[in-house]
């Protein structure tokens, strides 16, 4: 089927909608979940769908995030497609399962309705939440609004459940800017997303007694999950994990393509989508929904023109570092803005990453972070826009006077 | 014993392809238990209680087993043991 053959019916919808009504059409087995700001709308939503018998989905209400996730891998080890979704104090509380979820390879979807962490309690959009479960093992796509919700988590279970990858998926949305705000979205019919989704394939493996069976539990053909490895193994597992993730790196581009040929719409390459770039002189790096506003911005720079650009990093893990050097090899200045902050480290997660990666290029650019919107707080284009004018500046002193700034902080 | 496995041969996840009867862990004991045959009345309360399924009864020798390759060292047959045929010892004190 091709976009000009789908019909496709426009709703309006917030981004935890969007995600609910997605989850809706990927035919999954399984939805363990706890409410928590900003998320709740997304299982609110899909409570209903269950409720109505709009989606044939065991639905589980756990006593805690802990229990969601918990639930989730076990039923994805024992074959079923799953998604749960948390946000902020909820996802610090599946830290520990995280680990085993990723460990033990099962390909859990779940939604991060991005917050802000106690303390001081604020329930607002931040990253600080999915950032601090950067090295779980998780892939990690951000969108930026709610359109790219709704695909994304389409995508998602495609990627996650691929045989090369099996690896669970983070899909980051800022809360409230994202989770809360009512836009247009145009989705697919239901049976085009459950052809492109398709079943859930298991890699084979051979188990105690000889078998080569598909790797999940199943009575019939008992295996062994989760066992201990030692000094002599545990190494070994964790480096053949992380090649899922480097097979995850083709894979996300993959699918974009797929999916821009089914809906008409995709994301850049589907690890980073940039705007302007080309020719720019001075670039922004951003996650989320910040490159929207962005836009509209450098819109306003180019009718000076000034060669402004963007780059928004939709997949954070696995690390887009390839496409990254190669979309800023010409710009002369760069501020990465980082939605949280890494206490006492050298910046924040990402302008560290980035930076770092542009080590070996050569000429290399001058790369500055902005650290912005802490606990929900807005940025408003004026404010971004001398983040432009600083970049400017820079690129012609040749150097920068500070490299780490609190942007938007009453000094 | 085979060549250990490179992280491109190692099983998705860990998953062993070998059953836990070829792990020995019997090496990690500190302590092993010591039987007396004259002493034992042969009630096996010792082999109902092993976690391990370590000790076992054979009827053509009237003799009781102990597997040390799967024997923890806890200990527990040796509290238990009516008779007090079963003592706890350091590998080089029997020695």
């Amino acid at each position: 089927m091709t976009p000009l053959q789908i019909k496709q019916i426009t709703l309006a919808m917030n981004g935890d909608e969007a995600i609910a009504y997605a989850v809706k059409q990927c035919d999954v087995d399984v939805v363990a979940a706890y409410p928590i700001t900003p998320q709740t709308i997304i299982v609110e939503k899909f409570s209903e769908y269950v409720a109505n018998g709009e989606a044939q989905t065991q639905y589980v209400c756990t006593e805690s995030e802990h229990s969601a996730i918990t639930a989730c891998l076990a039923a994805g080890a024992a074959g079923a497609r799953t998604f749960t979704a948390s946000a902020s104090a909820g996802l610090a509380l599946m830290h520990e399962m995280l680990f085993v979820t990723s460990g033990a390879r099962v390909p859990v979807v779940m939604a991060v309705a991005n917050r802000a962490l106690s303390a001081p309690l604020n329930i607002h959009g931040d990253h600080s939440d999915s950032m601090a479960e950067r090295d779980s093992g998780w892939i990690q796509i951000y969108a930026e609004n709610a359109q790219e919700a709704y695909d994304t988590i389409i995508q998602a279970f495609k990627i996650a459940e691929d045989i090369d990858i099996s690896l669970p998926i983070l899909i980051g949305v800022d809360g409230f800017t994202i989770s809360h705000t009512l836009e247009r979205v145009d989705t697919l019919p239901d049976d085009a997303v459950k052809e492109f989704v398709g079943e859930r394939c298991f890699p084979m493996v051979l188990t105690h007694e000889g078998k080569t069976v598909p790797f999940r539990l199943d009575p019939a053909n008992p295996l062994t999950m989760g066992p201990n490895a030692l000094q002599n193994y545990y190494y070994e597992f964790k480096r053949q994990q992380t090649e899922g993730l480097n097979v995850a790196y083709k894979k996300i581009q993959e699918v974009n393509s797929e999916y821009a040929k089914l809906s008409g719409r995709c994301y850049g390459n589907g690890l980073i989508d940039t705007y302007q770039l080309d020719d720019a002189q001075i670039a922004i790096v951003v996650i989320g929904s910040t490159a929207g506003t962005l836009k509209a911005i450098v819109d306003k720079l180019r009718g000076q023109g000034i060669r402004a650009g963007i780059l928004r990093i939709r997949t954070f893990r696995p690390f887009p570092v390839e496409d990254i050097k190669n979309a800023l090899r010409n710009v002369k200045a760069v501020a990465v803005m980082d939605k949280c902050m890494s206490p006492g480290g050298f910046g924040a997660p990402v302008f560290t990453e980035l930076r770092n990666a542009l080590y070996d290029v050569s000429p290399r650019p001058i790369i500055v972070n902005y650290i912005f919107g802490l606990g929900g707080r807005d940025s408003s284009p004026p404010e971004l826009c001398r983040i432009y004018d600083d970049l400017a500046r820079i690129a012609k002193l040749g150097h920068a006077e500070k490299t780490v700034t609190y942007f938007g902080l009453r000094e | 014993m085979s060549k250990e496995k490179t992280w491109k041969d190692v099983s998705i996840a860990g998953v062993p392809s070998k059953s836990s009867i070829g792990f020995l862990t019997g090496d990690w004991k500190t302590y092993m238990p010591i039987h007396d045959s004259e002493k034992c009345i042969r009630c096996l309360v010792c082999a109902m209680l092993c976690p391990e399924g370590a000790i076992h009864f054979r009827p053509e020798h009237n003799r009781v087993e102990f597997n040390l390759n799967f024997c923890k060292g806890c200990g527990i047959c040796a509290n238990e043991c009516p008779a007090k045929a079963i003592v706890m010892k350091m590998p080089e004190e029997e020695e």
